[in-house]
């Protein structure tokens, strides 16, 4: 058995970048809490860059307990990267604020969670990882202290101890089914029981990755919360979800009664076509970003339900996921720049910022799947996992659901080239916008990278 | 170097972006990048010596099989110069002024790389990539410059054919999963077809790629995207859109369709002959109820295309004469190049029309002979080439298509296909009447006369195209070759 507390390094990091900055930041005066997201975005680094280390070594179990495989790999380096971009952005839109510093450390624990979720082997870390996951993004939501803020926070709080208790109540069915949590152990329990339990387990899971049913809060924090948290809680905690969703689906559903798969397969439609309809006629940006986030948790959850079926899924979840967290952040930074939610506020961006207005288009083709944006080849991949392990009637019902979302994600491109005056944007998002949008188009050119690891 | 000629426009955009260059400044850039894409171009033809040319071959995504794969060959390399030669008139076209030119130019030069690099792809990813991005790149030609009801006529267009590119790449999928071992590499699928093993998956993945193609096309009846989006868009985007762009989805059937499917094709040869013949009748009938000028046109590149889906269906008539055969893909190819011509000189033209008329219906004019002597040459001279008069290239290309596809043994299909020449000859006539001679209409008195610019733009294009109707040769040796490899690679 593998006992080595550095195998799981990366995590430490974050969780010492946590603590030693809510420390830091209860005894430093308030104009110096900037500090902080020092403390927090060196925490982020040192953790990708530790993964990157951990890459090159063999798989391991640790602890019994937690996988140390590329699947968690890509998850740690994507969250790490992921929640160091929204740092910056909250840099920006935190500073001066008296609790400035519980900021960068909430999202650094809600991070922490995203990561162990993804790399949990058995489903009380499982469990844990979902509260450390879900209860600093509670408190992010209604950060702002006003009407809208605390209303969505109630929201996402009763919606997520609600899924929440079921799942648990998943874990305990299983459990007492075979007398241990261990993904492994679980697997090829047989029997309605078993599919019970796993039924209650996706309520939770679908919680944390905003699809059908659990998607409800979506909307709702997104535009109530600010928009920093909103992308924070659009982006991260989905990527761990999936990322543990697949690993769930490949350890111990993949054994048990095939009912599962098409079950996978129903929810992906529900959550693509769902999305994309209420997306249509939103005229705030951040409703049509967040049914936009909604309709990718469908897609995303298209490999899930071809895993095991085809060497094609983990690759394509992971850099689908990968390519999402850039792209979906671009896009929110260029909402934290301009500081308007409405659509017809997007008028004359083109003139006054041509950077961030073509950093709108590339994320927003983007999160449509242009090429050769990274999106694209994730959904390349997930279109040829979905055909290859037999789910080829996904494939196209994805498809179709791709050409209509062209149509709300165009709502949005097309004002920004009218005449218009939009306020001056902010320049630190602004660069977080661009350098989203650049990456988005890296990575899909240097898909290859990717690939050859994952 | 073919990396350079595919690149270069996206490069001379970059810089045009980049810096503040004043308007007139802007379009002499384009023209300077433009025209030494042309020269590049012919020195590519001049070097070329048969076999695939030019070819670079990188790897980028090596487990999927994909990499950056691009060469030229008898087909490709017309239609390359094609759209170097077409991009660049616009370019000079665009002397005659033109809203934000800065961003116009940006935006037709790159349009320009993803066309080139549609025709020098050897990779369906890189095909792909290349054919989505001219979607987007039209989509906002049309709703940024265009006239009349754009957005919704863009809208409409970015939709119907991106669902036709989503189909496609399902299509490319399948043909990735067919084959042994997984690749997307277009000269080795051609070489090693998928699904040698199972005829029976082969079908879908056909259809699929058809469909996708025949969006692009387009094809009856899933035309109906492409009457708006030409009446709405600017003179130079209708004259790339039907120039270039459309060319894309015949050049795919071509290219990635017959040589990757060739079991499957020669079963679907029929009902894909039924469909280009549909198509042809289909859309020259539809022109001739046309009352505006410029859907009359579009219709009539549903008929020119239809030429080419025919021909392109009779060589998967393997119990046919393979010579004959042969005859119809190099007559496709003509058709091809021919089409691009003349119908880019014939929307530049109609762009004088909405410039100084702000009108397109043919009752309104009349009688412009008089006004507007050269006008009437330049537009009398197109309509003759696009309706197939011998001496220009539509007349070589669609007597070839003809003889082919008869000769293969499709002789009702030839017959109704020459049924639609007769009535293209019919509404380009009808055109002339109504709009250059005859007593004048409301609006005739505010048509003028070209100016340069226009001219030196249409005239090269109709020049051209006498060229090759006079004198085929040159071309007609270089497309042969690879016409009787396709047919060879058909017939397996």
């Amino acid at each position: 058995m593998n006992e080595d507390p550095s195998a799981l390094l990366p995590e430490l990091l974050m969780l010492g970048g946590a603590v030693i900055g809510l420390l830091t930041g209860a005894f430093t005066r308030r104009d110096r809490q900037r500090a902080v997201a020092w403390i927090c975005g060196t925490a982020l680094t040192g953790a990708a860059v530790a993964t990157a280390f951990a890459a090159v070594r063999p798989d391991t179990m640790a602890f019994e307990a937690y996988a140390v495989d590329p699947l968690t790999n890509v998850t740690r380096v994507t969250v790490a990267v992921a929640t160091l971009l929204v740092v910056v952005l909250a840099a920006g839109w935190a500073r001066g604020n008296r609790r400035e510093a519980e900021v960068y450390v909430l999202l650094l624990l809600a991070a922490l969670g995203a990561v162990v979720l993804a790399g949990a082997g058995d489903l009380l870390v499982f469990a844990a990882a979902y509260l450390v996951a879900s209860i600093p993004a509670y408190a992010l939501a209604g950060f702002a202290e006003d009407g809208r803020g605390t209303e969505a926070a109630l929201k996402y709080y009763l919606m997520g101890a609600f899924l929440g208790v079921i799942m648990l109540a998943g874990v305990t069915l299983l459990y007492g089914l075979k007398g241990t949590t261990s993904y492994m152990s679980l697997a090829g329990a047989p029997g309605a029981a078993a599919g019970c339990g796993i039924l209650l387990l996706l309520a939770g899971v679908l919680f944390k990755a905003g699809a059908v049913p659990g998607h409800f809060w979506v909307p709702d924090v997104t535009e109530g919360a600010p928009p920093v948290v909103a992308a924070f809680v659009t982006t991260v905690p989905k990527i761990g979800a999936l990322a543990g969703l697949l690993r769930l689906a490949t350890e111990m559903f993949d054994g048990a009664d095939a009912g599962w798969r098409p079950l996978v397969a129903l929810i992906a439609v529900a959550t693509m076509t769902l999305g994309n309809l209420a997306a249509f006629h939103q005229d705030n940006v951040r409703r049509l970003l967040a049914y936009s986030t909604i309709s990718q948790a469908g897609y995303l959850l298209i490999p899930v339900a071809v895993t095991g079926q085809t060497g094609l899924a983990r690759p394509a979840l992971l850099f689908y996921l990968a390519a999402y967290a850039v792209t979906n952040l671009g896009a929110f930074a260029v909402v934290v720049a301009v500081g308007r939610d409405s659509l017809a506020g997007y008028a004359g961006l083109a003139r006054r910022a041509p950077g961030l207005a073509l950093a709108l288009v590339v994320c927003l083709l983007g999160l449509v799947g242009t090429p050769p944006t990274a999106v694209f080849a994730g959904k390349l991949l997930v279109f040829a996992a979905a055909v290859d392990g037999g789910y080829a009637w996904l494939a196209v019902v994805a498809v179709l659901n791709t050409v209509a979302s062209v149509f709300y994600y165009l709502r949005w491109i097309v004002p920004a080239f009218r005449p218009g005056e939009p306020p001056a944007p902010a320049p630190v998002a602004t660069r977080v916008a661009c350098l989203a949008a650049t990456a988005s188009l890296l990575l899909g050119v240097a898909a290859a990278l990717m690939l050859t690891r994952g | 170097m073919l990396t350079i000629v595919i690149f270069l426009p996206l490069a001379a955009a970059t810089l045009l972006a980049l810096r503040g260059l004043g308007g007139r400044r802007a379009i002499w850039v384009w023209i300077a990048a433009t025209a030494v894409d042309l020269i590049l171009v012919a020195a590519m033809w001049l070097g070329y010596r048969g076999g695939i040319g030019h070819e670079t071959r990188l790897r980028w995504i090596p487990s999927a099989g994909a990499g950056y794969h691009v060469g030229v060959d008898g087909m490709s390399l017309p239609l390359i110069a094609m759209t170097a030669l077409l991009f660049l008139l616009c370019a000079v076209y665009s002397l005659r002024g033109t809203e934000r030119p800065r961003s116009y130019a940006a935006l037709f030069l790159f349009l320009q790389t993803v066309s080139i690099g549609v025709f020098a792809a050897l990779d369906l990813l890189l095909f792909f990539v290349f054919f989505d991005l001219s979607i987007v790149g039209m989509y906002f030609v049309i709703v940024g410059w265009g006239h009349g009801d754009r957005a919704r006529s863009a809208l409409t267009f970015f939709l119907y054919t991106f669902l036709g590119s989503l189909v496609l790449l399902l299509g490319f999928i399948g043909l990735f999963l067919g084959a042994e071992p997984h690749t997307f590499d277009l000269t080795d699928l051609a070489a090693n077809p998928p699904f040698s093993g199972s005829p029976g998956s082969a079908a879908p993945v056909l259809i699929a790629i058809f469909v996708g193609f025949a969006v692009k096309t387009p094809v009856v009846p899933l035309h109906t995207w492409l009457p708006p989006a030409h009446t709405d868009a600017p003179a130079a985007g209708s004259a790339v859109l039907a120039g270039v762009l459309l060319k894309m989805g015949t050049y795919g059937l071509a290219r990635i369709a017959l040589p990757t499917l060739p079991v499957a094709w020669q079963r679907y040869a029929w009902v894909i002959i039924a469909i280009g013949v549909v198509s042809l009748l289909y859309g020259a009938l539809v022109a001739l109820a046309q009352e505006n000028l410029k859907r009359l046109i579009a219709y009539t590149s549903v008929n020119h295309m239809g030429y080419i889906v025919l021909a392109l269906g009779a060589a998967g008539l393997v119990a046919g004469d393979v010579r004959a055969r042969e005859l119809a893909v190099t007559g496709a190819v003509t058709q091809m190049v021919g089409h691009g011509l003349v119908t880019g000189a014939l929307f530049l033209l109609t762009g004088v029309f909405w410039d100084r008329a702000r009108a397109y219906e043919l009752n309104r004019f009349g009688g412009i002979a008089a006004n507007a002597p050269i006008l009437t040459a330049l537009t009398a001279v197109a309509a003759f080439a696009s309706l197939g008069l011998p001496g220009f290239s539509g007349f070589i290309a669609e007597f070839q298509i003809l003889a082919g596809v008869i000769g293969a043994g499709a002789v009702v299909a030839g017959a109704l296909a020459v049924l639609g020449i007769l009535i293209t000859a019919a509404l380009f006539l009808r055109v002339l009447r109504k709009v250059f001679l005859g007593g004048p209409g409301e609006l005739t008195g505010r048509v003028t006369e070209v100016r340069p610019a226009e001219l030196a733009a249409v005239a090269p294009l109709l020049a051209l195209s006498l060229i090759i109707g006079i004198a085929p040769r040159w071309l007609l040796d270089l497309i042969d070759p690879v016409a009787a490899a396709l047919v060879a690679l058909v017939s397996r």
